[in-house]
């Protein structure tokens, strides 16, 4: 990585608190230097929303985030222009109420065009939304500039935000908003890059421990008949219930305590006892898992 | 060379456009992709491509265009290793055994990137191309012993071999191509109406009663604006509607999604209604409802879509007795059961998956035709279904 000839602000390199993988943090500068926004795909759990965080952090810039509801509209992000306010200001005479802009409030996106230093825009599940939702800014993130109508005043970003979007994949967007974003898929980790992921949230981990929690973990993630597929997120709660129970390494190596950090639902849940009861044999070595996990 | 990549996946199917390359342009200019192949993979992929469904067509056309960039492949030593070893190979029969070592080295590598070329689309099982659950050499999760995934786990994986792994080709779900032009027609299925308890804050008309009162606030409150529609679809399942399983599979998909309907039920009959529809695809007795019922449950508001070929022998469809399934008889032909749905409800159409100029030749179909207004089963004709269950009514 270090031989890339690059410009050197605004560079991120993952932090400690972060396992980026080369590829993750590529989309990121590339995004960063196209000054496009960047979209995260990935399972539930992947860290989408933690990059936000991470770059920020790394970059040094502060940061904005704009959780988006089923009810969301993309005005809302812009401003908001609250009436309600300037009624009752206007009835009990608080204030002054000819001035409309004391009752525009800007929302997310207005915030972080109004700044004055660059900011980390998160627009988190994008995709909860409505369908077009993506659409109504296009115009926005394109320009970095909105018109306030109440006012007509413009609002021009000073500096333009590292926007960075993410979703969960339950609704299509937009071809036209696609085209315009980088895009970068969070694949699930692999076994290495796993360890990593949990040293950085458990550090100095038995390795035999993390091995047999790993074995467990990926086995259950290659059931085809769970409804819910646990996550890298549950996988660090489930090493920290452990840890907190003071599990020894030969009870996890037979059994699966504190299984209800990792299945959610209860036909799950079911489902493994009833596999155990008849019988089913729980992994205790990577080999058991089939040739793709051989170390 | 690099058009090539372009053109090549426009020709996979991959919607890149020129706003994209103009991306990926300006990226390389600055130096994004730091000289390497391996940095080029990553930041093509990330601003040509935009949906994980499309990272195996992505792959296949960069190490089709690529190949040899890097100078000598590397095959993972994991896979050499196996196919080395006959005794791994205990299904097999001795002559093909025999057949596995004769290949070479290079001759293994030339076949596996012939084999990549030629493929074109998603394989599982089977005995040549590189997939899931076959026993070609290449693949994994097949019964060949070389069910290995080809690639190593290795930590930094050249762009060559990553594009090579085909990561990605369980993300490919060439179905979802044209569901947003089905959900985008599907949007428009909605009646809005404001029923209910006021509980959204009416601006306009607060501001309004204000001024009315002199100042004094008045808020005003009404119900929110939620959709009315409500969704019956009747389905004709097995025989010559198997073809069409992937459209109306498509578009049940788009109405599970759509979560705007106020109601929807689904059922399904064979060929033609008659005195009962089925809550499930099979068709069982236990599933059976009286088609009667819907008249009883559902008042005329509710809209009615059929999808069907409306293609059967005349008989099925014109004479008592009809149903093509001799336990289940009604006196009632079948084109009753329908003038009485069309009848019931206020709105109703057809969908019809065959092709449009098919229709007037088949009798059945024509006569079904002069029930309901027919539209074909394509995004166009979901449209105008949609325009006929909830647009302007027609001056008759």
């Amino acid at each position: 990585m270090s031989s890339k000839p690059r410009q050197p602000f605004h560079q991120f390199q993952g932090t400690k608190g972060y396992i980026a993988s080369a590829p993750l943090i590529d989309a990121v500068n590339c995004a960063i230097a196209l000054e496009r926004p960047l979209l995260i795909k990935g399972e539930p759990g992947t860290g989408k929303t933690l990059l936000a965080r991470h770059v920020s952090e790394g970059l040094g810039m502060p940061m904005e985030s704009w959780h988006i509801k089923s009810t969301s509209k993309a005005a809302d992000g812009l401003y908001v222009y609250d009436t309600i306010q300037r009624l009752n200001d206007a009835r009990f005479g608080d204030g002054d109420v000819k001035d409309v802009r004391r009752y525009i409030k800007h929302g997310p996106l207005g915030r972080v065009f109004a700044a004055q230093e660059r900011h980390v825009l998160l627009i988190d599940e994008v995709d909860k939304a409505d369908v077009e939702f993506p659409n109504d800014l296009l115009r926005e993130l394109d320009e970095m500039r909105f018109t306030v109508l109440e006012t007509g005043d413009e609002v021009v970003a000073a500096q333009r935000p590292v926007v960075i979007i993410t979703s969960n994949n339950e609704k299509e967007l937009p071809d036209a908003f696609l085209r315009r974003c980088v895009f970068y898929f969070i694949d699930f980790p692999d076994v290495p890059l796993m360890k990593q992921i949990v040293d950085v949230h458990h550090p100095n981990l038995d390795a035999t421990l993390l091995d047999q929690v790993l074995i467990k973990f990926y086995w259950l993630r290659g059931q085809s008949e769970l409804r819910k597929k646990p996550s890298t997120s549950e996988l660090i709660d489930w090493i920290a219930a452990l840890l907190r129970s003071g599990v020894t390494q030969q009870q996890i190596e037979q059994h699966l305590p504190f299984i209800g950090t990792l299945l959610k639902t209860e036909q799950d849940t079911d489902a493994l006892a009833s596999y155990s009861e008849g019988g089913g044999a729980i992994p205790r070595k990577w080999s058991d898992l089939g040739p793709q996990f051989r170390q | 060379m690099f058009f090539e990549l372009f053109y090549g996946l426009r020709d996979e199917g991959v919607p890149v456009a020129i706003q994209e390359w103009m991306m990926l342009m300006r990226a390389l200019a600055m130096g994004q992709h730091g000289s390497s192949l391996d940095g080029f993979y990553h930041v093509a992929r990330a601003c040509l491509v935009k949906s994980e469904t499309y990272f195996d067509a992505f792959d296949r056309v960069f190490a089709r265009i690529f190949k040899g960039v890097e100078g000598e492949l590397s095959v993972p030593d994991q896979l050499l290793e196996w196919l080395s070893d006959p005794k791994n190979f205990t299904d097999l029969t001795d002559e093909q055994r025999a057949m596995l070592e004769e290949l070479s080295r290079d001759e293994l590598l030339r076949r596996y990137l012939e084999t990549l070329e030629r493929q074109t689309e998603r394989h599982d099982g089977g005995g040549r191309w590189i997939g899931t659950g076959g026993h070609s050499p290449f693949g994994h999760g097949g019964e060949h012993p070389t069910g290995i995934r080809v690639g190593g786990q290795s930590q930094r994986k050249s762009a060559m071999k990553v594009a090579e792994e085909r990561h990605f080709k369980d993300y490919r779900t060439d179905e979802t191509l044209d569901l947003r032009g089905t959900q985008v027609a599907l949007k428009r299925l909605r009646q809005l109406t404001r029923q209910g308890r006021p509980d959204e804050l009416d601006l306009d008309e607060t501001v309004d009663e204000t001024c009315r009162n002199a100042g004094e606030i008045e808020l005003v409150f009404r119900p929110e604006r939620k959709n009315n529609v409500r969704l019956l679809l009747l389905m004709d399942v097995g025989g010559s509607m198997d073809p069409y399983y992937k459209p109306v599979s498509r578009l049940l998909t788009a109405l599970h999604a759509a979560r705007g309907l106020r109601d929807f039920r689904a059922y399904y009959f064979h060929n033609c209604v008659y005195e009962n529809i089925y809550s499930d695809a099979r068709l069982l007795r236990s599933s059976a409802i009286p088609t009667g019922d819907l008249f009883r449950q559902l008042d005329e508001r509710w809209k009615v879509a059929f999808v069907g070929d409306a293609a059967m022998h005349p008989h099925e469809l014109m004479s008592p007795f009809g149903n093509i399934d001799p336990r289940r008889e009604t006196e009632t032909p079948g084109i009753a059961w329908l003038q009485r749905i069309a009848d019931h409800f206020e709105r109703s159409v057809w969908l019809n998956p065959d092709p449009e100029k098919s229709w007037r030749s088949t009798r059945s179909t024509a006569a079904i035709a002069s029930v309901f207004p027919m539209f074909h089963l394509s995004v166009d004709g979901l449209e105008k279904a949609v325009a006929a269950l909830v647009g302007a009514r027609k001056v008759a």
